[in-house]
């Protein structure tokens, strides 16, 4: 199994994404201007502050050479998993249904949160039913999608993950802290899995994505 | 041309920075504000304002969340924001 990471100008996560998946598989990084995926089997479109952040969370980054190559990866079925802005680069780019909109509190927020898996049939997800502690840092972290989508993406099994009652800090639509597209293979979510990979660091839940991924 | 494109949220989502100068202005002393929403302001010159309406579709604004306003013609090409 060979994971993709994405390098955005302004990335900051990507090592951690790259060390992440390097404990169940492969991995190498992918480069923002190079419209090729070098052969990888899954693509993490990482955390951090592309393009600064410009204009919109994620709205200049989704527009990046290597953006056209993972839009059409996703389209064949292939597997994307974007963390915080890299969730936010997949709504812009229409992969994943809704936008990040600010925190309520208006505040840059870092804390552990606990997820409910509400759907666990996405590959990133699979086998995958206890709660997981995973930490959140993001200021634009709250979901939001209008109510018939919102419905609809429940109804499809497309809310994936939620936020614990007391740990949707961000202000979230009906809790949710990560969604699939209609197929299950793009995974997006606000929570960071790949700094939760190693109990030195209070929780190795998140490494259960990559697991999952990889099995 | 020179144009403006004003970008807001959309009605019915929580704007809270909005609220925050809603909160702020009576704070120091100025009584009687309502519904403040703070948006964007993208100023640029273009050849052709016909494309403004794509720009906005496609990149300025997130049509999902965003209502976006475009005043074109408004001032010559070349004029920047605060330039004397």
């Amino acid at each position: 199994m060979k994971f993709g990471v994405v390098r955005f100008p302004g990335s900051c996560d990507d090592v951690d994404a790259l060390l992440a998946a390097r404990r169940v598989g492969e991995a190498e990084l992918l480069w923002h201007a190079d419209a090729d995926l070098r052969g990888v089997d899954a693509v993490i479109v990482p955390g951090g502050f592309s393009y600064g952040d410009y204009l919109r969370c994620g709205a200049i980054a989704r527009f990046a050479p290597v953006m056209v190559e993972v839009e059409r990866f996703a389209r064949h079925g292939g597997l994307v998993l974007g963390i915080c802005n890299g969730f936010q680069v997949l709504c812009e780019a229409g992969l994943l249904p809704g936008a990040l909109l600010p925190n309520v509190s208006l505040r840059f927020v870092c804390r552990q949160v606990t997820l409910e898996v509400v759907e666990g049939s996405s590959p990133w997800l699979r086998g995958i039913r206890d709660p997981l502690s995973i930490p959140c840092k993001h200021t634009t972290g709250r979901y939001w999608a209008p109510d018939p989508v919102l419905d609809e993406l429940e109804a499809n099994g497309q809310l994936a993950l939620r936020y614990l009652p007391g740990h949707n800090f961000n202000g979230s639509a009906r809790d949710i802290a990560g969604v699939t597209n209609a197929a299950g293979n793009v995974l997006g979510l606000m929570p960071h899995p790949e700094h939760a990979v190693d109990l030195l660091t209070g929780s190795a839940d998140g490494l259960r994505l990559f697991q999952a991924a990889a099995a | 041309m020179r144009a403006r494109v004003l970008i807001r949220p959309k009605t019915g989502i929580l704007d809270p920075q909005g609220q925050a100068v809603e909160r702020a202005l009576p704070a120091l002393g100025f009584e009687g504000v309502a519904n403040v929403h703070v948006g964007r302001l993208v100023e640029l010159d273009v050849d052709d304002p016909a494309r403004l309406p794509e720009m906005c579709e496609r990149l300025l604004a997130n049509p999902l969340i965003e209502d976006y306003e475009i005043q074109a013609d408004l001032l010559p090409a070349g004029a920047a924001a605060g330039a004397s």
